[in-house]
């Protein structure tokens, strides 16, 4: 019988949602089972970092890391695995593209420890903030500490696919774990679990040629079937974002929210949503197009609320001496 | 800062603001050598992917020129421009970026006076706000600030 | 494809470059950057020696890449395109720096000057290596063209083209064509009777087998490309089949309603509602003006239609008119002007104080045919007619809103030379009167012009240098009572002077004419700040305009005499009829393509283009686009959100090339 494969499963900064994407493959799970031994996986076994330490290098045949590199333990994590996997994959949009925790780029990581940890919603009278080490008489604690950015997982090892998502759909799992199993992989470095167009390749609204006159966040409006979306003010990033998930958000009358990434070639998924909608605006002037984008709310998040860390711009701070 | 001289990356309609610009040149109009020209067809090519990777490279200031609403050489190309404009500025404005540093102007083929006005009314603006520091963005590993 | 291997070429433009870019240094630069094999500079890139410096080297080195640093490319990239072509390396593998419009013109500093030419060289450098090689494509030349404006510069254009056996379609928004010369009673300087000159010319158009003249008819849309467009002609409804008049005037006898001003003799007469412009009107066919006809507004009268023998008049037409779309290859607007309406000018009295008149006014006076039979005479009651007093003085007044930054900056050119005709005309129709003509300079350039200026002032006019500053009708002295007063600085006396006469004439300056701007937007012309439309080039190109296929003659490009009108008519036509006899045109290859497997179909890009050049293949679900239709302006380009898009000359490689080298060592 040939050696089953020895799959491994790491969260880094993430919300568990790969891990029950993972588990979406539903009853394919026992024809995984037939194939594959879960050697790494904290998430629902039993697990430690020095069961990893002790595999001898390229020990795992496939890796799938989700979460984005929010801290030192998080980086550390990823190179050990990265020495421990022949394949390694960026599972799921936080580890290919930084996915919601790199939403948290937009501040310092004071004011995310400070808006956590003592606003309102946190009863910390005391306003302590946790930090990387703190002495007790039993000895010195540490925790990972936090960095300035969370990055992609690409930014701190060598990735060899990436599957965006969030999380990827449990039909284009099923689709990379095949492909994995048979040894028909793509080059190194591609998308994987992917299509080769955008959402709205899938999408079955029909488009008006309707130019936009307001924006409007989705609670606001019923939105009319059968008709695009974003023709009728709702930011839906279909067209800026990677086919492949059958548009499903879509048919449950939600707008794209661009997790599986930038679409064709274009390098910066805001910068591309901008191109599009910019131009889809019923304005012949600065001070028209002034007046409907007042209505656009938080552009940065909208189209970079999974690709934050892969963004072309970069967060300024004035207080730091920059922007 | 007396000494710093803004770099500033200009895209330029063919048909008006390129046109303005060279007849800026033809009267000898003065102005600043801080801003460098891109010629396109029309300001409705200009991406805004473009404006991104002007300022991720080194710009200071991005400019962009069209023709005046109504003019365009190709009916309503700028009005596209005008589309993205405000959210363009929005999104810098969101990243830290000073949205001053980012001008859309309208200038045609017989303004040269404009023309050499606007670049130099954008170089004084950019250098007062200083140059823009481009983080570094990978392998920074900095640690917040203990508690 | 095989590595880049750029020649940089920089030009010193004689002094114009090099007295302030060092360009020695700027081409050691060249050479210094990556896949520049060869740098050399030159005097004049642009002569036979420099053109064939660049074609030895490109074989010599085997260049594939060309960058020339000189002039603007809207100047000279067709020149060096054609030179790399005449090398056997395609022309579009070619890019310009522009080191002289915007660098060495515009920059004061050396030191500066040399370090932006740098960046812009090295731009050009990076971005010519991702330039790909693009072929120019060839259409057919529909033989025909529009002339839009029915005046003399129109006219000229028509009968040039038409000897040339193209076909010709003339459109005028008047009922009549002629334009502003027919409204002329003499032409300086030889004193023709201007409709004796104009209308033979007139009705040589009118009858000519390759000319079709549109009267009352407007250009409301133009669409298509040079060589192949497509002009939508909006037929004015006039309520008379032109088929069927025979213009023997009698309706216009018999209409009861009498009292309409008339505008084409500036409102100093009235017309009927069924009226012809003047008497020589071609196409000698009436119009009925809808506002004033009793028949239209009410139901009522019907008198026209009684006498008219032929059966012409047709109340049923449709009062929005008519649509007609025709096929051209080419256009000359030759749209005129309109004069100054001197109102604002509070102080000349125009409009508040009777017998201050404009030119135009004053020519219609002249003239047999307007309000007084073409005798010169005061207003009596308000009204002019052929019985009034014969002023004893008149004034006339240069540079009314003209020269002067309240109003139009320009010279209006011919308003000295015809101020200089009403001098002669008011001396002949009144014999004995005292003219008066206050100037700031006698502008008379043209042939015969300072002769005729010599003349005058041997027929006793008295020339008063300085700008009037008021006219009024307040007498201080027992002669001023009962007439006018020109108050003026008489600059070569010294003293202010208080002048009494009995008319004014203000020279009237030349302005755009109603509706230029409108028009322009229809045409994709661009206008001048004056509001004139903008040549080619103020010196080598005044007929042509950036617009390829569109020239412009005559007035509406900027204010000139009837010589100069005809001359332009003349030299439009000529350049369009070059086109039309090559047959063919050369289509740009800048245009926007799809690259199919990254097309998504999601429809942005379609409702974006104004050509309508983009449309969607349902079957495979992509975009499409038309290349024929696409005019290369990249708006769908910088919109797609896949990058699926891209223009030839201008993708976004290219474009993030120069972007980046640009700002190399920032």
């Amino acid at each position: 019988m040939a050696e089953k494969l020895k799959i491994g499963i790491y969260w880094a900064a993430s919300c568990g949602g790969c891990e029950i994407g993972i588990l979406e493959i539903g009853d394919k799970l026992l024809d995984l089972i037939e194939v594959a031994d879960l050697v790494f996986c904290p998430c629902i076994l039993d697990f430690k970092y020095d069961d990893v330490r002790a595999m001898p290098d390229g020990y795992i045949d496939v890796c799938l890391f989700n979460g984005g590199i929010r801290n030192s333990e998080n980086q550390e994590i990823a190179e050990l695995l990265r020495e421990k996997s022949k394949v390694m994959v960026a599972y799921g949009s936080c580890a290919s593209e930084g996915g919601i925790p790199a939403l948290g780029n937009l501040f310092s990581t004071d004011d995310l420890l400070k808006r956590a940890y003592t606003t309102e919603t946190t009863d910390n009278p005391v306003g302590i903030i946790p930090g990387p080490g703190h002495s007790v008489e039993e000895g010195e604690l540490h925790l990972p500490t936090v960095h300035d950015r969370v990055r992609r997982l690409s930014d701190v090892i060598d990735v060899d696919y990436f599957m965006p998502g969030c999380p990827p759909t449990e039909i284009q799992t099923w689709a990379v774990i095949q492909a994995v199993a048979s040894g028909n992989l793509p080059p190194k470095g591609s998308k994987v679990g992917v299509g080769d167009k955008s959402v709205c390749d899938e999408c079955d609204r029909e488009r008006r040629g309707v130019k936009i006159k307001k924006f409007f966040r989705p609670h606001e409006i019923i939105a009319e079937d059968g008709w695009c979306l974003l023709e009728q003010g709702i930011l839906c990033l279909g067209s800026a974002t990677r086919s492949g998930c059958e548009a499903r958000c879509i048919d449950a009358n939600m707008p794209c929210r661009g997790c599986y990434g930038a679409a064709g070639e274009s390098k910066d998924q805001g910068a591309a949503m901008l191109s599009a909608v910019g131009s889809m605006l019923a304005a012949d002037s600065i001070e028209k197009a002034e007046e409907i984008v007042k209505s656009m709310v938080d552009p940065a998040g909208t189209t970079y609320r999974f690709g934050m860390a892969e963004s072309m711009l970069v967060r300024h701070f004035p207080e730091r001496g920059q922007g | 800062m007396a000494s710093f001289e803004p770099r500033i990356v200009a895209f330029l309609c063919n048909w008006c603001s390129y046109t303005g610009a060279d007849l800026a040149g033809t009267s000898r109009k003065k102005y600043n050598a801080n801003v460098v020209a891109i010629r396109v067809m029309c300001s409705g090519r200009v991406d805004p992917e473009f404006v991104f990777r002007a300022f991720e490279k080194g710009a200071d200031g991005v400019l962009i020129c069209g023709c005046h609403p109504g003019d365009c050489h190709y009916i309503d190309g700028n009005h596209k421009t005008a589309g993205r404009y405000p959210m363009v500025r929005n999104m810098l404005e969101q990243f830290g970026i000073d949205p001053k540093r980012f001008r859309l102007e309208w200038v045609s083929a017989s303004e040269g006076d404009r023309y050499a006005q606007v670049v130099n009314e954008t170089i004084e603006t950019v250098r007062a706000l200083g140059p823009l520091e481009w983080p570094k963005r990978l392998n920074e590993s900095d640690t917040a600030s203990p508690a | 494809m095989s590595k880049p291997r750029v020649g940089v070429f920089v030009c010193h433009c004689g002094s114009n470059i090099g007295s302030i870019v060092d360009v020695p240094a700027v081409a050691a630069f060249a050479t210094g950057l990556d896949n520049v094999v060869y740098a050399q500079e030159h005097k004049y890139m642009c002569s036979d020696p420099g053109q064939e410096m660049i074609r030895d080297a490109i074989k010599e080195h085997q260049l594939n890449r060309v960058v020339v640093a000189s002039c603007s490319p809207l100047m000279h990239e067709p020149t060096f395109r054609k030179t790399c072509d005449e090398a056997g390396l395609n022309g579009y593998l070619f890019q310009m720096a522009n080191l002289r419009e915007q660098v060495s013109w515009v920059t004061e500093d050396k030191a500066a000057a040399t370090e932006k030419a740098k960046v812009v060289v090295r731009a050009a450098v990076q971005r010519v290596a991702d330039h790909t090689e693009l072929h120019t494509t060839t259409k057919p030349c529909t033989p025909a063209t529009l002339v839009i404006g029915g005046g003399v510069a129109g006219i000229e254009a028509a009968l040039q083209l038409a000897s040339s056996d193209t076909k010709v379609h003339l459109v005028e928004r008047e009922p009549s064509i002629g334009g502003a010369m027919a409204k002329f009673d003499k032409t300086f300087p030889t004193l023709d009777c201007a409709a004796c000159i104009l209308t033979p010319k007139m009705v040589q158009a009118y009858t000519h087998p390759n000319i079709t003249v549109h009267a009352y008819s407007e250009v409301v849309d133009l669409s298509g490309y040079v060589g192949n467009f497509q002009a939508k002609i909006h037929h004015k409804a006039s309520y008379v089949n032109n088929e069927k008049c025979t213009g023997c005037g009698a309706c216009l006898q018999k209409c009861p309603v009498k009292r309409v001003p008339h505008e084409w003799e500036q409102n100093l007469m009235n017309r009927r509602a069924i009226y012809t412009p003047f008497a020589q009107a071609v196409p000698n066919k009436p119009v009925i003006d809808a506002q004033h006809c009793t028949m239209l507004l009410k139901g009522k009268c019907g008198i026209c239609a009684k006498v008219c023998e032929a059966g012409a008049i047709e109340y049923d037409q449709a009062p929005e008119g008519t649509y007609e779309t025709i096929d051209i290859g080419n256009v000359i607007v030759a749209t005129g002007m309109k004069t100054f309406d001197p109102t604002p000018m509070k102080a000349l009295g125009y409009g508040r104080i009777p017998d201050v008149y404009t030119a135009l006014e004053f020519e219609r006076m002249c003239h047999a045919s307007g309000p007084t039979e073409g005798h010169v005479v005061k207003k009596t009651n308000g009204v002019l007619t052929h019985g009034g007093a014969a002023p004893k003085a008149v004034a006339l007044v240069h540079c009314v809103g003209s020269r002067d930054k309240n109003y139009n900056e320009h010279c209006s050119r011919v308003c000295c030379m015809y101020s200089l005709k009403y001098a002669h005309l008011i001396k002949e129709h009144v014999p004995g009167c005292e003219v008066y003509d206050f100037y700031i300079d006698m502008r008379c350039a043209g042939k015969g012009y300072e002769e005729f200026y010599n003349r005058l002032l041997r027929e006793d006019v008295r020339f008063i240098r300085g700008k009037v500053a008021e006219v009024n009708n307040w007498a201080i002295y027992p002669e001023e009572e009962g007439r006018l007063v020109v108050r003026v600085e008489d600059t070569l006396v010294g003293t202010t002077r208080r002048i009494p006469v009995d008319m004014v004439v203000l020279a009237t300056g030349l302005e755009p004419a109603e509706g230029a701007k409108a028009l322009a937007q229809t045409l994709h012309m661009s206008c001048s700040n004056d509001g004139f439309y903008l040549e080619r080039h103020p010196k080598l190109a005044p007929v042509s305009t950036a617009t390829e296929g569109i020239f412009v003659a005559g007035c509406c490009q900027s204010p000139k005499d009837i010589p100069d009108s005809v001359a332009q008519g003349a030299a439009a036509a000529a350049q369009a009829i070059a086109m039309i006899k090559r047959g063919t045109v050369e289509i740009e290859p800048t245009t926007a393509h799809v690259l199919e497997e990254l097309c998504s179909g999601c429809q942005i890009c379609i409702p974006l283009c104004p050509y309508d050049a983009i449309s969607r293949d349902e079957e495979r679900r992509l975009a499409v686009i038309e290349p024929a239709k696409c005019k290369g302006c990249g708006t769908c380009v910088g919109a797609c959100p896949s990058s699926a898009l891209q223009q030839w000359g201008f993708d976004d490689k290219q474009i993030y090339a120069e972007i980046d080298g640009i700002l190399a060592n920032a």
